[in-house]
């Protein structure tokens, strides 16, 4: 009796974690099909969810720059592709660079004014980004920045989520091994780059991800700076498609698959590390 | 000897950091700065044109926001989709990381890369993707309502569904980040204390509500205060899926402030919105962490 009651409740749980994952997968599960399906297909009822006939016109229409009768039909997705790959990859890269051995010099070594800038740090979580948007567009407009791929990475250099992030895992590293190598006479650049950034190197994974996926998927300030369809990011572009685009269902769903599956597959690729820095290791299995 | 290892640190130090705090002092503090100047100014296009068109009005744009009633629609707005979002999202993602902390759940690994999916996923795509889901006539949703008999409902055309629509969408969306963060908390639950409870007789809501809530309420309560401040912060999904409408019942805080600065270029104007903002997250912030206090959660 009672080992069924039990059987019963482990069978309801798993089935209720299923149906949740399915309805949380579901959009993007019919954003791949809808994006296959033929032209106008998908506005039908009841909705389909399986193309009739599998077929690529839509990406075809979407990333093939065509000329029709002289008039020239470009959605721009594929530059938009390459400018948000560049921008990434290089705000990841430089962001890397700057943050990774600032929480370092922050969790270990002593300077003056450390605790002070700390809390300043931390208190500057508070501000809303949104808040510096409008007097850094102006900024920029002075440097001739804006409309510049520098004008959309820079703000974004400004890690101090980063920095306490870093700081945080590094504090876990035990002193006296970094204590016995400066008594070797080993230089503090020797220490960083040998015994540091190794002991680092699964956080600094996570925060690459962290710092990837921000670039890629930010939309405020690349829609304030860039004001040149040449220098578009793909959701600045997929949001100017949509306006124009709103009832072409099966355009704007592989618009959707274009934008969304790079970031899902490295997610996958990495979720490791992504959930496991969020967890923070205490959870396994 | 110390001297010098001292010395070596601190320039080490500097080498390190300085370079990421001069960027943050461009880009984020000096900003900041001027944007409280700027809030006290009448700079608009004119002075976009020509610094000497540029007039001090003092508190000005502030009365002048208090006389503008889209402004009240924004903050109402912006209150409501707090108000209602934060407990479907904050809700939704304790349910499912209670549902995926239980013993007999299978594959955990599994569910919880699949419910976080959504939330490394871009706004800008996904809102493409439920703008369809919420069609009227040919989404998804709709559809699986009409199987159990609910009438079509028009998500984003009618005033009083476009906040529960986007919210659906939101919820959609963030619920797996602090469902990995309750996981967390959940795992650092005592087990003798949980097992303790049970020998005493404690029924599953018992020990939920008196082992399990005070010891991840710091967690919730910290979940709670960045929830609040993400939702005052809304824009990119009513900038995509409604463009602020049907009849402005979209239009947010921040949604206003881009209008006011990005489209008419009063950025003197725009940046007391964002001074407002600022104001409301630090009040709210404050105010839940006196909360958190009196119940000795922090």
């Amino acid at each position: 009796m009672a080992v069924t009651r039990r059987r019963l409740r482990t069978v309801a749980m798993n089935l209720a974690v299923a149906a949740l994952a399915l309805v949380t997968l579901a959009p993007f599960a019919w954003m791949v099909t809808v994006s296959f399906m033929p032209r106008y297909e998908s506005s039908r009822y009841p909705p389909p969810i399986w193309p009739s006939r599998w077929t690529w016109e839509n990406y075809y229409e979407l990333l093939v720059r065509r000329v029709i009768d002289g008039a020239v039909f470009d959605y721009r997705i594929v530059p938009a592709l390459g400018n948000s790959l560049l921008i990434a990859t290089v705000s990841t890269l430089l962001g890397l660079l700057l943050t990774v051995p600032a929480g370092y010099a922050f969790a270990k070594l002593r300077f003056r004014g450390r605790e002070r800038l700390l809390q300043l740090l931390v208190a500057a979580l508070v501000v809303p980004g949104q808040v510096s948007m409008l007097p850094l567009f102006l900024l920029f407009r002075e440097l001739r920045l804006v409309n510049s791929y520098a004008g959309v990475i820079l703000p974004g250099l400004a890690g101090i989520f980063a920095i306490l992030f870093v700081r945080q895992a590094t504090l876990s590293i035990p002193d006296e091994m970094i204590d016995a190598a400066r008594l070797d006479g080993a230089g503090e650049m020797r220490i960083f780059r040998t015994i540091v950034l190794p002991l680092l190197a699964p956080v600094t994974v996570t925060l690459a991800l962290f710092l990837f996926l921000g670039s890629w998927n930010d939309f405020l300030w690349p829609l304030i700076v860039l004001a040149d369809q040449h220098r578009y990011t793909l959701p600045v572009a997929v949001a100017a498609i949509s306006r124009e685009h709103a009832a072409d269902g099966e355009l704007m769903m592989a618009a959707a698959v274009v934008t969304t599956l790079p970031v899902l597959l490295l997610f996958l690729a990495l979720q490791r590390y992504y959930i496991g820095g969020l967890l923070g290791g205490s959870v396994k299995g | 000897m110390t001297g010098s290892v001292h010395r070596r640190q601190q320039r080490a130090a500097w080498i390190f950091a300085a370079p990421v705090l001069g960027i943050i002092a461009l880009v984020f503090v000096l900003p900041t700065l001027l944007a409280l100047a700027l809030s006290v100014t009448d700079y608009s296009i004119y002075a976009l044109a020509d610094w000497s068109n540029l007039r001090f009005v003092g508190f000005g744009n502030f009365a002048d926001l208090l006389a503008t009633p889209l402004f009240w629609r924004a903050l109402r707005n912006t209150a409501i989709f707090a108000g209602l979002g934060v407990p479907m999202a904050i809700g939704t993602s304790l349910a499912t990381a209670l549902l995926l902390h239980d013993a007999t759940v299978r594959w955990k690994p599994v569910w919880r890369v699949a419910l976080f999916a959504p939330y490394v996923t871009g706004i800008v795509a996904t809102a493409v993707v439920w703008r369809f889901v919420l069609n009227t006539r040919f989404g998804l949703l709709n559809w699986a309502l009409a199987q159990v008999g609910v009438a079509p409902v028009d998500w984003l055309g009618d005033p009083r569904w476009s906040i529960p629509a986007i919210l659906l969408f939101v919820t959609w969306k963030v619920f797996g980040y602090n469902m990995i963060v309750f996981t967390a908390a959940l795992a650092a639950v005592p087990g003798e204390l949980m097992e303790a409870a049970r020998l005493d007789g404690a029924g599953a809501w018992t020990r939920f509500r008196h082992v399990t809530l005070p010891a991840i309420g710091p967690t919730l309560l910290l979940a709670a205060v960045m929830s609040v401040a993400g939702f005052l912060q809304l824009f990119a999904e009513p900038y995509v899926m409604t463009l602020g409408g049907p009849s402005q019942s979209t239009v947010t805080v921040l949604y206003f402030m881009f209008d006011e600065g990005f489209k008419w270029w009063n950025l003197g104007q725009a940046s007391a919105v964002a001074f407002v903002l600022f104001v409301l997250i630090l009040g709210v912030t404050l105010v839940q962490t006196r909360i958190g206090r009196r119940y000795e959660w922090l």
